[in-house]
Formats: C-alpha cells, sequence, structure tokens
C-alpha cells in the first residue's frame, strides 16, 4: 500500500494541471466539482495510508519513498522524496479533509464569478504544495512546498487584484514571508553544514545521537523560528495576516486559518529532538507565542470587521500553539493545531455565509438579529464560538487546556506564561462573544445605518467603510438570506467535527490519549504532564476563566452595562501601532538605509565591475595597432620569432 | 658528394625564400619563394633519410608537398579573387583586415 503515498499529493497536482488546460471550457460549476473531487480523492488516498500505517507495528509506521534523484550535486543528494509517519499522515488528513470540504463551499460561495476556474486553479496548487511542504522527506522538498505555499497565499489574497487594497495586501504577506524565508534558507545551510544531510531522518539522528552541539542546535532551531514566525503570522511577523483577509473568505479559511498558517508549527514539531537540544531556543519560542497569543487577543477585542477580528483570533491562537511547542508539548500542538482547524475553518466559513447573505458588506455594526434570516449559520457559529472559547466539552477546551497545564509544569518560567495563556483564553471567550452577539443577536442594526449619519461621521475610519457599505449594496430594506447547501454542508460537518474534536486525546484514562500514543514514534522526549489533582485544578481555573469572559462579555455587549470604548481601546484598534512603525521605520530610516546600500551597489560594486571592462577595453585599444594588416610585416615578425628561438635553443641547449 | 653540399644547398634556397616573402610585394612572387623554402626543407630531409638510413624524413617529405599543394589551391583562390575585386598585385596595400 505504501506506493500509495505519491497520489496524495498526485492528485490535486492533476487537478491543477486540468484547471489549467481546461478549467475556462469547464466552467460555472464545473470546474469547482473537479477541483474539489481531486481533493477528496486526495483525502481518500491520506485516509488509505492511514490505515496502512495503523496495521504496522510502532516502530514500522514510517515509509519513505523516494521517487528520484532531485539535485545530485557532489556530496549533496537530494531525493524527491516523501515521508509518511504518524505526523505527516495527521496532517495529510487534516488538509485534504478540510481542504474538500472548503472546495465544496468555495462552489457556491465563487458562483458567478468571473475567474471561477481561475480560483480553483489556485486552490489546487495550494493543497498540492501544502502536501508537498508535509510529506516532504528532507528540508528542501519541504522548502518547496513552503514556497509554493506562499506563492498560492499571494495569488488567493490578491485574487480580487482589480482593487489596490487586495492588490497590495497580497504583496504585504509576500513580502514578510520573505523575511521569515530567509532564515529557512540560513537553517537549512546550516544543517548541511553540521549534519551533512537535509533528510530528517538523518537530522533528528545527529540530533538524538548528540552529534550537534547545543549551540549550533540553538542557532539552528532560531533561524527555524525566524521561519516559523513569518509562516505562522507571529511577532514580529504576524502583520500581514490580518491584511490577507482580503482574499475571497474560503481562502482565509483554508490557507489562513487550518493550514499554511500551522506550517512553521508542523516544522518545529518535525525537528522536536532538534528542538530537544536548543536550550534556550525553546524559552524563546515559547514567550514568542505567549506574547503573540496576548497582544493578538487584545487587538481582536476592539476590530469591527467581522474577518478581521478572526484574523486577530487566529494570529492569537497560533500564538498558543508556539507556547505549546515552546513548553515540548508536542502532542498537544498537534492536537490544538488539528481543533484549530476544525473550529477556525467553521467560524470563517460562517463568516463567509453571513459575508454572503449581507451583500458583502463586512462590518458587524451593521448586522444584528441574522439567526433569524440563517438558522443553520448561526447554529453551527455558535458551535465553533463555544469550542474556540474553551466551553467543555466541545474540542476546543481538551486542546487549550491541554497546552496551559503543559506550560504549568515548563520550568521556573512556565507559571508566568501559564498565566498569560489564562489571560489570552479569557480574553478569546469575550471577543468571541461580543463577536456573536454583534452578528447574530440584538437589533438589525442595517435596517437603521442610513438613518445615523453621525454614526459613520465620528471617525475617518468609519466614513470608509460606510463608501464600502454604499459600494457593496447593503440597503435598509435588505433581506439576509441562507447560503445554499454547497455551503452549509461543510458547516455542519465542521460543527461536528469541532463538537468531538476532543475525542482525539481525551485526559481522563491512558487509554484515551489516542493522538499522543499515535505520535508517539515522532516524538522523542515526551512531556509530562502536572499530576492529576493539579490538572484538574487547572482544567476548572480555564473553564473558568472561559465562563467569566462569555459572561464578562454579555455584560458589556448584551446588557450594556459598560460602556464599550472602555475596553476597545484606540490603542487597540490600530494594533498597537505595529503596522504603523513599521512603516514608519522602513520609509524613513529604513528608506535611508536602502539608498546608501543602492548608492554602495553603484558606485563600489558597480565601480569595480565597470572599471575592469574600462581597464580591458583600453589595454584592447592599445593593441589593436599591432595588427597592421601588412602581410609582410607579419611575415617578419615570424622570422625573427623563429631565429630568437633557433637563437634560444643553440646557445641554451647545447647543440 | 658528402651530406655537407646538400645541406648548404638547401640552406641557401631556404634563405632565398625567406628574404623574397620578406622583401617582394607580388603576392604571387612570394607564393612561389613560400614554395622555394618548402622545398629546400624537403631537400634536407631527403639527405638526412639518405645519410641515417631511415625512410621516415622521406615519408615527410610526401607529406610536406600534399600540404603545399593544398596550401596553394587555397592561395591563388585568394590572390584570384582579390584580383577580381580591385586592380594590381601589391600585398602591400591589402591592408584591409588591419586593426
Amino acid at each position: 500500500m505504501e506506493h500509495l503515498i505519491w497520489l496524495i499529493p498526485a492528485l490535486p497536482l492533476v487537478g491543477f494541471g486540468i484547471q489549467l488546460v481546461g478549467g475556462r471550457r469547464l466552467g460555472d460549476p464545473r470546474a469547482g466539482w473537479v477541483a474539489t473531487g481531486m481533493v477528496a480523492a486526495s483525502f481518500l488516498a491520506s485516509v488509505a495510508v492511514f490505515f496502512d500505517l495503523l496495521s504496522r507495528s510502532e516502530e514500522e509506521r514510517s515509509i519513505t519513498q523516494t521517487l528520484f534523484q532531485w539535485i545530485p550535486v557532489g556530496n549533496l543528494r537530494i531525493g524527491m522524496g516523501f515521508l509518511a509517519d504518524p505526523l505527516s499522515i495527521t496532517m495529510c488528513l487534516f488538509v485534504t479533509g478540510i481542504g474538500s470540504l472548503i472546495h465544496l463551499y468555495s462552489i457556491g460561495y465563487m458562483k458567478g464569478d468571473p475567474r471561477y476556474s481561475k480560483f480553483f486553479l489556485y486552490l489546487n496548487l495550494f493543497i498540492f504544495s501544502m502536501l508537498m511542504l508535509v510529506l516532504g522527506e528532507n528540508l528542501l522538498v519541504t522548502f518547496l512546498g513552503w514556497e509554493g505555499v506562499g506563492a498560492c497565499s499571494y495569488f488567493l489574497i490578491a485574487f480580487w487584484h482589480t482593487d489596490t487594497a487586495n492588490a497590495s495586501a497580497g504583496k504585504k504577506a509576500f513580502i514578510t514571508n520573505r523575511v521569515g524565508d530567509w532564515g529557512f534558507m540560513l537553517a537549512t545551510f546550516l544543517t548541511w553544514t553540521v549534519v551533512g544531510s537535509l533528510n530528517y531522518s538523518d537530522i533528528n539522528a545527529a540530533a538524538v545521537g548528540g552529534s550537534i552541539t547545543g549551540v549550533t542546535a540553538t542557532a539552528i532551531v532560531v533561524l527555524f523560528l525566524v521561519a516559523a514566525t513569518g509562516k505562522s503570522a507571529q511577532l514580529p511577523l504576524f502583520v500581514w495576516l490580518p491584511d490577507a483577509m482580503a482574499g475571497p473568505t474560503p481562502v482565509s479559511a483554508l490557507i489562513h486559518a487550518a493550514t499554511m498558517v500551522t506550517s512553521g508549527v508542523y516544522l518545529l514539531v518535525r525537528l522536536n529532538p532538534l528542538l530537544f537540544e536548543a536550550g534556550w531556543a525553546n524559552d524563546a519560542i515559547a514567550w514568542v507565542g505567549a506574547i503573540t497569543a496576548l497582544v493578538a487577543a487584545t487587538i481582536a477585542i476592539s476590530q469591527n470587521d467581522i474577518k478581521k477580528v478572526l484574523a486577530y483570533s487566529t494570529v492569537s491562537q497560533l500564538g498558543f500553539l508556539f507556547l505549546a511547542v515552546g513548553t515540548g508539548n508536542y502532542v498537544a500542538a498537534i492536537f490544538h493545531m488539528v481543533t484549530h482547524a476544525f473550529f477556525k475553518a467553521l467560524l470563517f466559513l460562517g463568516s463567509g455565509s453571513v459575508i454572503h447573505g449581507m451583500a458583502h458588506d463586512q462590518d458587524m455594526r451593521h448586522y444584528g438579529n441574522l439567526r433569524r434570516y440563517m438558522p443553520i449559520t448561526a447554529g453551527t457559529f455558535i458551535v465553533g464560538w463555544l469550542a474556540i472559547a474553551g466551553v467543555p466539552p466541545f474540542s476546543g477546551f481538551w486542546s487549550k487546556d491541554e497546552i496551559l497545564a503543559g506550560a504549568w509544569s515548563f520550568g521556573p518560567s512556565g507559571k508566568v506564561l501559564w498565566f498569560i495563556g489564562l489571560v489570552t483564553a479569557l480574553m478569546t471567550a469575550f471577543y468571541m462573544t461580543r463577536q456573536v452577539v454583534m452578528t447574530f443577536f440584538g437589533t438589525e442594526r442595517w435596517r437603521e445605518v442610513e438613518l445615523d449619519p453621525a454614526h459613520a461621521a465620528t471617525d475617518p475610519a468609519n466614513a470608509a467603510h460606510a463608501d464600502e457599505h454604499d459600494h457593496h449594496g447593503l440597503t435598509p430594506d435588505h433581506e439576509p438570506h441562507e447560503s445554499p447547501w454547497t455551503m452549509t454542508v461543510p458547516l455542519v460537518v465542521l460543527a461536528g467535527l469541532a463538537t468531538v474534536g476532543g475525542v482525539l486525546n481525551l485526559p481522563f484514562a491512558d487509554g484515551l490519549h489516542f493522538l499522543e500514543h499515535w505520535l508517539d514514534p515522532v516524538i522523542v522526549h515526551p512531556h509530562e504532564l502536572p499530576a492529576v489533582p493539579t490538572l484538574v485544578v487547572l482544567a476548572g481555573l480555564a473553564t473558568l476563566g472561559a465562563l467569566l469572559g462569555i459572561v464578562l462579555a454579555g455584560a458589556v455587549y448584551v446588557r450594556r452595562q459598560v460602556d464599550p470604548s472602555l475596553i476597545e481601546r484606540e490603542v487597540f484598534a490600530k494594533g498597537w501601532y505595529i503596522d504603523w512603525a513599521y512603516s514608519w521605520f522602513t520609509g524613513g530610516p529604513g528608506r535611508d538605509a536602502f539608498d546608501a546600500t543602492a548608492r554602495f551597489d553603484q558606485t563600489v560594486v558597480d565601480g569595480a565591475v565597470n572599471g575592469t571592462a574600462a581597464l580591458v577595453q583600453r589595454a584592447g585599444v592599445r593593441s589593436r595597432r599591432l595588427q597592421s594588416g601588412q602581410v609582410r610585416g607579419y611575415a617578419l615578425g615570424i622570422a625573427v620569432g623563429a631565429v630568437l628561438m633557433v637563437g634560444y635553443f643553440m646557445t641554451r641547449m647545447g647543440f | 658528394m658528402n651530406q655537407n653540399s646538400y645541406l648548404i644547398l638547401s640552406a641557401a634556397m631556404f634563405s632565398i625564400g625567406a628574404i623574397g616573402v620578406l622583401v617582394r610585394r607580388n603576392p604571387l612572387v612570394m607564393f612561389m619563394c613560400v614554395e622555394l623554402m618548402l622545398n629546400a626543407v624537403n631537400l634536407s630531409f631527403v639527405s638526412f633519410s639518405r645519410s641515417l638510413g631511415n625512410v621516415d624524413g622521406q615519408v615527410i617529405v610526401v607529406f610536406v608537398m600534399v600540404v603545399a599543394a593544398a596550401e596553394v589551391v587555397v592561395g591563388l583562390a585568394i590572390v584570384l579573387s582579390i584580383m577580381r575585386r580591385r586592380p594590381g598585385a601589391n600585398a602591400d596595400d591589402l591592408t584591409m583586415l588591419r586593426g
């Protein structure tokens, strides 16, 4: 059965080829169905490989399949190889599974778009790249996928590129990711220098065998952390993700919530034996995660765009994943990655359904009481809300609790990390409640929008939103409608998964730790959770935090006991001025530095190159005079030369 | 007749040929001088071959004659085509290929 591995990425690639050749001829909606079918087939292939792995003994659950030698140069032998082990197959299952649901959803969502088949072309290419990233047997194949998903992300964010804002959001994502790719490349070079191979098996064996010194391991992991902060949108490189919401909503759900942004975490978990040797790099990962989680949660509280809230929430949840990786709690990281993929994809698709029903207006201040008009969307969205808020028994509770418990038992700084995580969890519950209340409950505010010009006039940002609102044509007499079945079926399936996802790794008995046992061959140094009594207390505190967040949000937004402007601070709404600081830096001192570099390039580097060329040219001008064209002159030269040579031989060599 | 006489004759022919190439301006005469030099060398080859009792030198002579014939064919063709383009035959005037 192992020959099926190559099929997993090959099927979306075939889908991409079909869309490339005949996508426009297939048209709307057949192109979408073909693309969906390909990803679904890839999911079936993943399931087949999964069962094959399951039928093997624990030590044999790692299959390497090398299709061909990709780059054979000197000592460097890079194969186009795939590695199927519990970790990569787990990723494959949820990438292709959620991917097919989102493809199905897109058939309805993108209906009537003039570039319908182009959208599915990019989606298929994305799934292919993501699977290459996950299945790659060495760092270079992973890097191929890494760049591929980055490029697809760029194409899809800027999908409606006629709008300048969308196009520049795409560019921002691409350029920010390049900073992270720099780290990936340097880490790869360093790994090659130290280990002499780029295969994961060799790298991890070298780490376990102790042939990589602690300092080198730390350097490699820090560079990979730079790569991961770019791709997984962590501080300081998270700025691209909120802007990436300019893309179509299925893209936000697939790429910018469920799959691509988790690849940084995947990479770190893949190299977990190396991380074990990396010393303080682990603390760096944990702190980056914790601080990102907190900062992003504060920003999410003050956003009014329904997708921006979810975007910052994604950044915050990814911070949790980094916290788990940094504290050595890899199983919890993968666990939360999977449950987060379920409920965040659900929330994004739900928001897409709302946007679809509300004439493409994304401002939550224009929503309200939508549960009357779109019951399925509202019901599934509420499931997603409870899951992300961490209310038991929904999936988010189990995975988030495991991360927090893991942080608690992590060294001296563990308690602080745990506390930051707890506060973030409380704020998560708060902003998600705010979103649900503003969208699905309360009064039908779009009916009064145009009667309330003061609302728009107070703040230039609001004025911009009002323009957008006119542009999209949300009028006071608009009747919201439920979405077609292709959009609601994925919602229902994901809602089911988000509810029961926790059974993957229930903490009650050892026999219920399915995910932990499944990942056991990959995780070299398992993490010890605190003893059971502590665990129960921590879980209780986490639940209390979540409920407190919901109650507080209820007090502010339902009963109106507190003025929301006390909480929705300017500094939060502006994202802590991080974007502003970046543009100030690149426009001011950064610009000068770039100009200085350009001048250095023009004068010194170009000067050296052009100077050499000029020198050669002058020498040529001088020496061309030797070529007089006089045949007898040449003959004389030959004769004199011959005489001189004969004279030399006769005097020196003693004839 | 000893070998020296042949070699002296050969050296004299070679010198006449070499001076002819250097001082004459008519391309045809220069060709003939080149032939003279080649045949001077041929003569010394044959004489050495005979005195050393080794036929290699005579073999080389045949080669030289073949190459000389080929060279004359190419050279005369060039001279002919130059004559067609411009009257007169003066090697010093043919400086079109100067740098």
